[in-house]
Parts: C-alpha cells; sequence; structure tokens
C-alpha cells in the first residue's frame, strides 16, 4: 500500500535532496583528505564513500521503493560476496605480521 | 469447484481477449511482473559486476597496506581537482538519469530527450577529463612500462625518504586497470543511452513500457558507484600537508 502511494507523490524532491547530498559529501571527502587523521583518513574517506553508494543505491536505484524483495535479496548476496572476497583475503594478508 | 473452475476459465479468456495490453508480453501476468522480471535480471548482472571490480579492488587493497607509502606518493602525483571534478560530473549524471526515468514514466517525452541527451554530454566530459589526466600521466612517464619513471618522489610525511619505483609502479598498474575499466564502462554506457535516445526519439518509450530507460539507468548509477569508490581510494591516499 505505501508503494502504491509513494508512487503517485511526485519523487523529485527527494532526487534532488539526495543529488545535494551527494555533492556534498564529495566536498566532505576532498577537505577531510587535507586533513591529518592519521589511520582514520582511509576510514573517513570510505565511510563517506559508502553512504554516497547507499544513497544512489536506494533512491535513485530504486532499491528502497522496490516491491520485489527478490532485488533486495540480491544486492545483499553482491555485498556479501563482495565482504566475503576482502574480509577473507584480509585475514590472510593483514595477518602475515611475522613474515 | 465448479466457481472455482468458470471463474478461472473467465480469467483466461480475458488474457487473451481483446482488451489484452500490447506493452505486456504472453508470460507475463502484469506489466508490475514484466518490470521486476527486467530489473532483477539487471541486478543480477550488476552482482556479476561487483564481483568483477571486487577483484580489483582487493588487489588494490593488499597491495595499497603492504607498500602505503609507496602507494600515497604515487597517488599524491594524480591530478585530484581533475579527479573531483569528475566525481560532480558523474553525480550530475545519474541525477539526469534519474529524471530520465521519471520523464518517462509520466510521459514527457521532451524532458526524456533533453535528461537522455545531456547525460550523454556529461559522459562525454568524464572521458575527455579522464583523457586530459591520461595525457598528463604519459607525459610524466607514470604509465608502467618500459618508460617507467618514478625517481626522487618523497613518501608524503617522510622528508628525505623516496618511494620505491617499482613500488609505485604497481599502484600505477592499477590505477590505469581500475580507471580504463570504468571508463570502458562509461563508454559502454554512452553506447546504450544512444541507443535509448534513438528510441525515445522514436516514441517507443511509454508510461507502460519503458523497462530500458529503467535498466540502462540502473546499469548508469552502477558505473557511478564504481567511481565513488575510486575517487578516494586513487586519489586521496594521503593528501594532506
Amino acid at each position: 500500500m505505501s508503494d502504491h502511494s509513494s508512487a503517485k507523490s511526485s519523487p523529485l524532491p527527494t532526487y534532488f535532496v539526495v543529488f545535494f547530498a551527494l555533492l556534498i559529501g564529495t566536498a566532505l571527502t576532498v577537505y577531510a583528505a587535507t586533513l591529518d587523521l592519521g589511520k582514520f583518513n582511509a576510514a573517513v574517506a570510505l565511510t563517506i564513500a559508502s553512504i554516497k553508494a547507499t544513497l544512489v543505491a536506494l533512491f535513485f536505484m530504486h532499491v528502497k521503493g522496490a516491491s520485489e524483495k527478490l532485488t533486495k535479496l540480491v544486492v545483499i548476496a553482491a555485498l556479501f560476496f563482495l565482504l566475503l572476497l576482502l574480509g577473507l583475503t584480509m585475514t590472510d594478508y593483514a595477518t602475515r605480521l611475522w613474515s | 469447484m465448479q466457481n472455482n473452475a468458470s471463474s478461472a476459465a473467465a480469467v483466461h479468456a480475458d488474457a487473451h481477449g481483446e482488451a489484452h495490453n500490447p506493452a505486456l508480453l504472453h508470460h507475463f501476468a502484469e506489466p508490475q511482473q514484466q518490470r521486476d522480471a527486467a530489473s532483477l535480471g539487471m541486478w543480477l548482472f550488476l552482482a556479476t559486476e561487483v564481483m568483477f571490480f571486487g577483484g580489483l579492488f582487493c588487489a588494490y587493497l593488499v597491495y595499497r597496506l603492504k607498500f602505503f607509502g609507496d602507494f600515497a606518493a604515487a597517488s599524491k602525483s594524480i591530478n585530484m581537482p581533475l579527479g573531483a571534478t569528475n566525481t560532480a560530473v558523474l553525480i550530475c549524471s545519474s541525477l539526469t538519469v534519474v529524471l530520465a526515468v521519471w520523464a518517462a514514466q509520466t510521459a514527457r517525452r521532451t524532458l526524456l530527450l533533453v535528461s537522455l541527451a545531456v547525460t550523454m554530454l556529461l559522459g562525454l566530459t568524464f572521458l575527455g577529463i579522464k583523457g586530459i589526466e591520461y595525457k598528463d600521466k604519459f607525459e610524466e612517464h607514470h604509465v608502467p612500462g618500459a618508460s617507467f619513471s618514478f625517481d626522487k618522489v618523497e613518501i608524503p610525511g617522510h622528508p628525505h625518504q623516496y618511494a620505491d619505483p617499482s613500488h609505485a609502479q604497481l599502484f600505477f598498474s592499477l590505477y590505469f586497470v581500475m580507471t580504463g575499466l570504468h571508463a570502458l564502462h562509461m563508454i559502454i554506457g554512452l553506447g546504450i543511452f544512444l541507443w535509448l535516445f534513438a528510441m525515445a526519439w522514436k516514441g517507443r518509450f511509454t508510461p507502460e513500457w519503458h523497462t530500458p530507460v529503467e535498466i540502462g539507468g540502473l546499469y548508469w548509477h552502477f558505473v557511478d558507484i564504481v567511481w565513488i569508490y575510486l575517487f578516494p581510494l586513487l586519489y586521496l591516499i594521503d593528501r594532506h600537508p
């Protein structure tokens, strides 16, 4: 039901809010890179990038309003396998401190 | 039983009756199901793309942790303002893509054509800026290969300590493969949007059927997301003074 009503009201305000949030995020990530945050520089940059990517997926790619639950399942599965790839690789390379 | 059988027969007759929706293929029950099937197929393809780029991101992660200083020095040599501009260009193009999808949904022909055209223009702008960056790298001999040179470049935060050229070369290999693969996706995206523009020009898209605009848009947004990660990872490793 909620899907139906949201389809009727114009999505344009949401699109523009997301658009400006993405531009602000870009400016923020460039600014954060000029600060010396030590090891947190990478964490801040990746956090901002992930927020931006989530905004694009949820609102521009309509994952949020997707009527088909399978779509959400595919998105989650893709992320899961990506994390598996990166995470399991790191359990090897990031723990070779003795070598 | 009698009732059920007769109502099923009525539905069947209806599905093949004169009121059949021309935009609806026979093997789908309703337009919503047809749209969901198309977008699900696109999402499955995008999941394979996540793994495709994921392998490169993984290689990047391993070597960045191993040769952090050399990667930071190499990263500092690429043109950050151009990269940031390109990020903004792609975000603008993502906006014009959602406008195109909305225009197709609401039967706004002019807005659809303009949005598709502006998207292509922004895509070409991105590739043009990328071309300038590549040209600079060629002139600086930062392209991996026989003429590669990265001598006496200080590691950021470590004065008088120079980056190892062979490790920097590894960064540039990843830089060119990752941005190159991304640029290839942009070129394919431009081809898709050119086709969408031609279809829209002929008036093929209606509020009932505009699936290509929607799934072409999904592809474009995905390519945008890849760049959202590439920009901080390649351009912003260690930029503070």
